[in-house]
């Protein structure tokens, strides 16, 4: 590894492959991190050691992911598996730990393509052993092919849900029920963007497909959930749900929960970049430009992290931002970046025809982010209770940041990853404010750093 | 807005001033740019040291402990404050001989509060402490509180009897007429016969701005903090030769601090860590506690602090209005004195004098700046 390199790009997912292929084929020295073993990102993870029947099971979209690997493979790029990068900063220096080394490197440009993180949502319960990530189920199917021996309960909104529920019913799992708390109305919010959406028709009929097939199967779909709960003394024994007026409560000791992914802005905020909410994906974003580049001028994001737009989108938005940086160093003119942009670009439009739709229909409702009521744990590192966190407000701590001080909420070990968002809604609506005004100031390190860890960097500096 | 005595400055200082007032009856409106004590009070070390203070500021500071000792009878809360003693360690000969000299002088200077002790006591309040130590000064009734907690009780505090307090409020202008003070900010105009300067790093712009400026200057003193480790020490631990400041707070996270400083981006409020001097500390904790090598760091942040060419802070009557004062320049230890900072600024206000020499803190003393 070397100290300095043009581009460094964190994240080896669609993104920050496609990214780390142009630039490189472009002749300028990339450096590529990321924490996983292999490339792929979350998406087309696994993808050269993956059994070819599991592969089928996930899809002709898993499968595209195949040839971005392959080109990653083959182009001239320092490919830093297994790195974390718990560090970045507006002076473009990257923290990073390698295989239990540290390091410190720096970039003339930096794409971070990071990806997303499921969207955490507390509900009573949701911290109860036996209640996970549909995100980590996907994970060990992919990775390990482990699936769950006794059943699963599969909660919550978004397309994920009913990926992972076709994917488990085909990897022979029993779903024991396939709740859907997106709320009726949905339908309603969404109808005027179906015609844009049908431009992207492939998508919507596969998500039928998928319904269909588990139709058949005897696996329903329970729609219009809510007041979920998971109950059990020192792990998940039994869950409750509001159905039709009516609460039914079913005996499980898994339920995998989803309610959409949101962009990882830990490594982006820690950095200093200026980050807006988005209302129709209900989350925060980084402020962009076109071609990715945030309020700090050498720092680009693409894929995920700058937005949800899915992993064709992110493919594209990595090109782009590549190009942005070949210009921004010197190595193509505007006019060729121009040019070189138009395809992706094009692909880009259309790949985003679906977007508004889905947005609308899984948009999760408010009152789900909004009001857990007083006893759900919120920040699961430090315990801290969505009424406590009511209690602040009311006492006049009326940002994320001085709720933070005052109860401790997002100072443990995950570093406010699980509840920053929570906290941002809570805070809002205890303060009468329409959205989310502000997140926690990111603090590095983003993923752990043990002191021994920091000690070993720059061995040559003195008190 | 009219008030008898507008506070600039929603750190400790204003809030401890306008308690101190609001007990003696006289109303004030406390004023900060962003919110309460997020530059330095509500973001410190919440170390509560006499140890080690220069001898000017000992008896504000050994006041300012007897306060501390009891701060339930002031603000209501106890601050989460704990006084397991803090600790200057020696390493070898010379560091003895330096904390010896210290001892020596303090009681001359007729106070009994930082003694010596052995090796032997040292590893029995340390047995994780690497062996190479000789001994150490020591404050017996020294500790440490929770700062936001602290900021958060005198604030609170204050507002119960009668203070007010505008966050997000900025003065950007201030003139004096022949009816007193006139400050104005966005969200208004602020009427005063007296004013306070408690604005901590940007303590200077309202000094300047009364015609005498001082060299202050903005610091960004850096903190790391760890995961919850069991409870293995108690004192607040500091070494002769070595920049550390170390103690396992209540709930057994690790604070370390090393007056390192990150760089500062003043106009923009904005600081970025300096990884390098990080990693000296984290070497520096590990010279002397080794087993800690595996621990995690959880988060590192920066305070924003005024620090003054000698380490001593601007507690005085303006140069230039009988009816201005400051308290401000606190250079990274003022949390400790805040409590007697708010008696001396309200006697100042109230009596025109007060029973602590402030010689030594006089804005004065820059002169020739
Ligand atoms: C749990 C989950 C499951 C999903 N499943 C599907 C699916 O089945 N089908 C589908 O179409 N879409 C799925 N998505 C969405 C899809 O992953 C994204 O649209 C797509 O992967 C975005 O690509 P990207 O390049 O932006 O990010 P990603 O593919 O997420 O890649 C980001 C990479 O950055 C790495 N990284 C993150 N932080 C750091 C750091 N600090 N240091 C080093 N490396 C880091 C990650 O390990 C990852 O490899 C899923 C998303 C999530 C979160
Ligand atoms: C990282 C760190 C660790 C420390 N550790 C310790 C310790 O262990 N022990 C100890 O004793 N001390 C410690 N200190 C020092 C201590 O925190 C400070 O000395 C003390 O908090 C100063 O209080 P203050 O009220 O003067 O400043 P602040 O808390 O900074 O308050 C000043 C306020 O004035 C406001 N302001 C400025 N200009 C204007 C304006 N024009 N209009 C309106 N408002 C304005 C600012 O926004 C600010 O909030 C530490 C400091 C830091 C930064």
């Amino acid at each position: 590894m070397k100290n300095h390199y043009s581009l460094v790009i964190i994240g080896a997912g669609p993104a920050g492959m496609s990214a780390a292929v142009e630039a490189a084929n472009h002749g300028i020295d990339v450096a590529l991190l990321d924490e996983q073993e292999v490339p792929g990102g979350q998406i087309y993870r696994a993808m050269e050691s993956i059994p070819p029947e599991r592969a089928k099971l996930l899809g002709s979209e898993y499968l595209h992911g195949e040839k971005l690997v392959t080109e990653l493979r083959n182009a001239s790029i320092d490919y830093f598996p297994g790195t974390q990068v718990w560090s970045l900063n507006e002076k473009l220096e990257i923290g990073l730990l390698h295989h239990d080394k540290t390091a410190m490197i720096s970039a003339d440009q930096v794409i971070l393509a990071n990806g997303a993180i499921e969207r955490p949502v507390p509900f009573p319960g949701w911290t109860l052993p036996g209640v996970m990530n549909a995100g980590a189920g996907q994970i060990l199917l992919k990775s390990h092919g482990i699936v769950p021996k006794d059943g699963v309960v599969l909660a919550g909104s978004g397309p994920l849900l009913l990926l992972l529920a076709w994917q488990y019913h085909h990897a022979g799992v029993k779903i024991k029920a396939l709740l859907d708390l997106t709320p009726m109305q949905n339908h309603l919010r969404a109808l005027p963007h179906l015609p844009r959406a049908l431009l992207a028709g492939h998508y919507l009929s596969k998500g039928m497909a998928y319904k269909k097939d588990l139709k058949q199967a005897g696996i329903g779909t329970l729609h219009n959930v809510s007041n979920l709960v998971a109950r059990g003394q020192s792990k998940l024994d039994t869950i409750s749900f509001k159905h039709s007026g009516q609460i039914h409560s079913i005996e499980t000791d898994l339920l995998l929960i989803h309610f959409g992914v949101i962009p990882h802005t830990q490594l982006s905020r820690a950095a200093g970049c200026q980050h807006q909410w988005n209302p129709s994906q209900q989350c925060w974003t980084p402020g962009l430009n076109k071609w990715g580049s945030s309020s700090i001028n050498r720092i680009l994001i693409a894929g995920d992290g700058a937005g949800i737009g899915g992993a064709r989108t992110a493919e594209h938005a990595g090109r782009l931002a590549a190009f942005q940086a070949l210009y921004k160093l010197g190595k193509i003119t505007r006019t060729e970046r121009k040019q070189l942009a138009r395809k992706d670009r094009k692909w880009m439009r259309e790949e985003r025809h679906i977007r508004p739709f889905l947005e609308a229909f899984f948009h999760i409702p408010e009152k789900l982010l909004k009001v857990p009521d007083d006893n759900t744990l919120v920040c699961r590192c430090e315990e801290v209770t969505a009424g406590e966190i009511r209690s602040a407000v009311h006492a006049g701590h009326s940002d994320s940041n001085q709720v933070k001080f005052l109860t401790r909420c997002g100072m443990g070990p995950c570093q406010g990853r699980q509840c920053a968002e929570a906290v941002s809604h809570i805070i809002a609506d205890a303060n009468g404010d329409n959205k989310p005004q502000e997140l926690y100031r990111g603090r590095a390190p983003v993923t752990p750093l043990t002191l021994g860890q920091l000690a070993s960097l720059f061995p040559e500096e003195q008190e | 807005m009219k008030t008898d005595v507008l506070i600039i400055g929603g750190g400790l200082m204003g809030f401890s001033t306008a308690l101190q007032l609001a007990q003696r009856g006289v109303k004030s409106v406390v004023v900060d740019k962003d919110s309460a004590g997020r530059h330095a009070s509500g973001v410190n070390a919440g170390g509560l040291r006499q140890l080690n203070r220069h001898p000017a500021e000992i008896p504000l500071s050994v006041a300012a402990a007897e306060i501390w000792h009891d701060i339930k009878s002031l603000v209501d809360k106890n601050c989460d404050a704990k006084f397991p003693g803090q600790i200057r360690i020696a390493e070898n000969e010379e560091d003895l001989q330096t904390l010896g000299q210290r001892a020596e002088l303090v009681r001359n200077l007729g106070f009994q509060h930082e003694e010596m002790i052995s090796r032997e006591e040292l590893y029995k309040l340390a047995p994780s402490l690497v062996s190479h130590c000789k001994g150490a000064l020591i404050c017996r009734n020294d500790g440490y509180a929770r700062p936001f907690h602290a900021l958060e009780a005198f604030r609170q505090k204050a507002l119960s009897l009668g203070v007010k307090y505008l966050p997000s409020t900025r003065i950007d202008a201030i003139e004096h007429d022949s009816k007193g003070w006139r400050l104005s900010s966005a969200k208004g105009e602020f009427r005063a016969p007296v004013i306070v300067n408690c604005a901590g790093a940007w303590a200077g712009q309202v000094a300047s701005t009364l015609g005498e400026p001082v060299p202050v200057k903005p610091g960004a003193p850096m903190l790391m903090i760890t995961e919850r480790l069991p409870h293995f020490i108690d004192p607040v631990f500091g070494a002769a030769s070595r920049k550390l400041s170390f103690k396992q707070m209540q709930n057994g996270t690790l604070l370390i601090g090393g007056a390192h400083m990150a760089e500062l981006n003043f106009q923009q409020h904005k600081t970025t860590m300096n990884w390098a001097k990080l990693a000296v500390s984290a070497r520096t904790v590990l010279a002397l506690f080794p087993q800690l090598k595996d621990v995690r760091i959880v988060r590192t942040w920066a305070g924003i602090e005024a620090f003054m060419p000698d380490n001593l802070p601007v507690i005085s009557r303006s140069k230039n209005y009988s009816d201005a004062f400051h308290a401000f320049g606190f250079s990274a230890h003022g949390f400790q004195l805040s409590p007697v900072v708010g008696i001396i600024i309200s006697q100042l206000i109230l009596d025109d004098h007060t029973n602590f020499n402030i010689d030594p803190f006089s804005i004065n003393r820059f002169d020739s700046f």
